[in-house]
């Protein structure tokens, strides 16, 4: 009877749904519509030119967005096997320990809080040819300095600080997820004899792999948004458009080079992409839900 | 003393070697893991306090002379604290509206019975798969045509709607839980549904609510994307954009940077430090849902 009278709901949701509607779903529906366009110059207003799928023709032979989908792969692939990787392995160590385990935790966790662009700045300093930390490292051991950012060496050292960044975040859902364990399983299991590698393999990691899925599909996807960090440690896809990524690679051709249809085109391709990988991942790592 | 025990006690000697073996290298392994996070932030701070020309040559050294001339420069030449201002007043605005929007919104999705309602919910969650590239440039022509470009508003607004969805969807998730018993008992005392929302609702939801500002403000402070897009004046630079400026035009400026890092990372991480058990939930808040 409290919530039989429906008119409070116009305060309730209509505002919610102006603010979406006009600055999120609109956005959405009439970027995919621009993507059709040829569209040159951000101020154009009107609809620029019809024409049809020429846009996603053009990226089959445009070897700027072959580098930044290969870059963005690669980016995926570090994600999984490094930032969820890494991340399931402290989290086990962590687990097991009883002493400082806050104390990693608060350390592992803080560099997701800071800003990707400080990160990127302070990479720059590592980076640097001239009295970078790295070189100066190099040079303290007595060796040559390197050229962080050469062609060869460029992709490695753009995507270490964004995997570096979230291993905090993964590692914090894992252990999450560990703690969520109920104990009488493992004291069950101890009487059973497994122990150690064995109790890890067979007991905690079936357990929390819905938690272990959750990573990937956030990892993965994550590698599609990457913007921040790229674009501060080598702007514009430094050197020679090597290091581009989809969304950096996107601003490239929307914001600078002004064709905005096509810009269009590629963040409707990173939608795509993001949809096709989350089900894949799904599918994929598809197992029965263990439920205890 | 049989034989069978005596092997077990040699059972027990092993065990107990391989887990102290074991506990070392679990140690060790956290702490090279520990030292990267630190010690990267640590280089930088310290530095900061040194003169450029000492960090290209001498960057391991204690800044036992600690000098400031980097900080002045930064307040003084790049006026780092008009971009805190601005960094506050956008991403103040954006928390504030996204939790009156969302807790409005979602106390209504979880208490009343509408057509649409499910309909509704496909929505806020499918928007969720909306990068930000993916809506950027209607947003800066809609921005352009009312004149907000370079105004904090401009910002304020689309990352008030890109934040909206998951808020709603995070409180729903608190909202549901609650008893229905409260509102009613307040209901028979004759209250309306808004006495009910803002003096029983609202009150209970605190930690919800907790976690989305934490959630929101993290995300529009740390936002590079949208901020670069929009605002086009010096003046109106956010932290990140001024950043962002800095390290392509003083770059070279060892001293300079490292003092630009230290005083836009210190205040979160001195938040961090004080708020962390909320931080961490509220970052973490979409991944373990439910």
């Amino acid at each position: 009877m409290l919530y039989k009278d429906k008119r409070p709901l116009i305060v309730f949701i209509v505002p919610s749904l102006i603010i979406l509607g006009i600055f999120l779903y609109y956005p959405f529906i009439q970027n995919i519509i621009n993507s059709f366009y040829e569209i040159s110059g951000l101020a154009a207003l009107g609809g620029g030119k019809y024409i049809g799928i020429e846009n996603y023709k053009r990226m089959f032979a445009d070897p700027g967005i072959h580098q930044s989908l290969k870059n963005t792969l690669y980016m995926m692939f570090f994600a999984v096997f490094f930032q969820v990787g890494i991340a399931l392995v402290l989290a086990l160590m962590v687990d097991s320990i009883t002493r400082g385990a806050q104390f990693f935790r608060t350390v592992f966790f803080f560099p997701v809080v800071i800003s990707a662009t400080a990160i990127g700045l302070m990479f720059n300093l590592f980076y640097s040819y001239n009295g970078g930390l790295f070189n100066q490292i190099l040079l303290k051991l007595g060796l040559e300095r390197v050229l962080w950012l050469s062609d060869e060496l460029a992709i490695y050292m753009v995507s270490l600080p964004v995997i570096w960044q979230y291993v905090g975040f993964y590692f914090v859902i894992i252990l999450t997820g560990l703690n969520g364990i109920p104990q009488d399983i493992f004291e069950y299991a101890l009487l059973d004899g497994v122990t150690g590698v064995k109790k890890t393999w067979y007991i905690s990691l079936p357990l929390i792999w819905d938690v272990i899925k959750v990573c990937l599909i956030l990892a993965i996807t994550g590698s599609l948004k990457v913007f921040d960090l790229p674009w501060v440690v080598a702007p514009n896809g430094a050197p020679k458009g090597l290091t581009h990524f989809l969304g950096t690679y996107m601003y490239f051709k929307t914001f600078i080079s002004q064709s905005v249809g096509y810009g269009a085109a590629i963040s409707v391709l990173i939608v795509v992409l993001g949809l096709v990988v989350s089900f894949t991942v799904n599918k994929v790592f598809k197992r029965d839900t263990i439920v205890y | 003393m049989n034989k069978s025990s005596i092997a077990f006690e040699k059972q027990i000697r092993k065990t107990r070697f391989t887990t102290v073996i074991s506990k070392i290298i679990i140690y060790f392994v956290l702490c090279i893991w520990a030292f990267t996070t630190v010690y990267t932030l640590f280089w930088v701070v310290n530095n900061s306090f040194k003169d450029k020309t000492v960090i290209l040559t001498d960057s391991f050294s204690l800044a036992v002379k600690p000098i400031l001339d980097n900080y002045e420069t930064a307040f003084n030449k790049l006026n780092i604290g008009r971009a805190y201002l601005n960094s506050f007043i956008i991403s103040g605005s954006t928390v504030v509206l996204v939790m009156v929007f969302s807790g409005l919104t979602a106390y209504a999705m979880t208490r009343y019975t509408f057509r649409l309602k499910n309909t509704l919910y496909l929505m806020f969650a499918g928007s969720l798969l909306f990068p930000a590239f993916s809506t950027i440039v209607p947003i800066f022509r809609m921005v352009l045509q009312l004149n907000l470009v370079s105004h904090p508003l401009g910002v304020i607004i689309p990352q008030t709607a890109s934040n909206l969805s998951f808020a709603i969807i995070v409180l729903m998730g608190f909202m549901s839980n609650l008893p229905l018993e409260l509102e009613e008992a307040a209901f028979m005392e004759g209250c309306n549904v808004f006495d009910i929302f803002f003096r029983i609702i609202l009150p209970i939801s605190k930690p919800a609510f907790a976690t989305v500002a934490i959630f929101t403000f993290l995300w529009s402070y740390n936002d590079l994307f949208m901020q670069m897009v929009i605002l086009r004046k010096r003046e109106t630079y956010p932290i990140c954009t001024l950043l962002n400026e800095i390290s392509s035009q003083f770059g070279t400026d060892f001293g300079l940077m490292a003092s630009a890092v230290t005083i836009v990372v210190l205040p979160v991480l001195i938040v961090y430090l004080f708020l962390q058990k909320n931080i961490v939930k509220g970052l973490t808040a979409g991944a373990i849902k439910g």
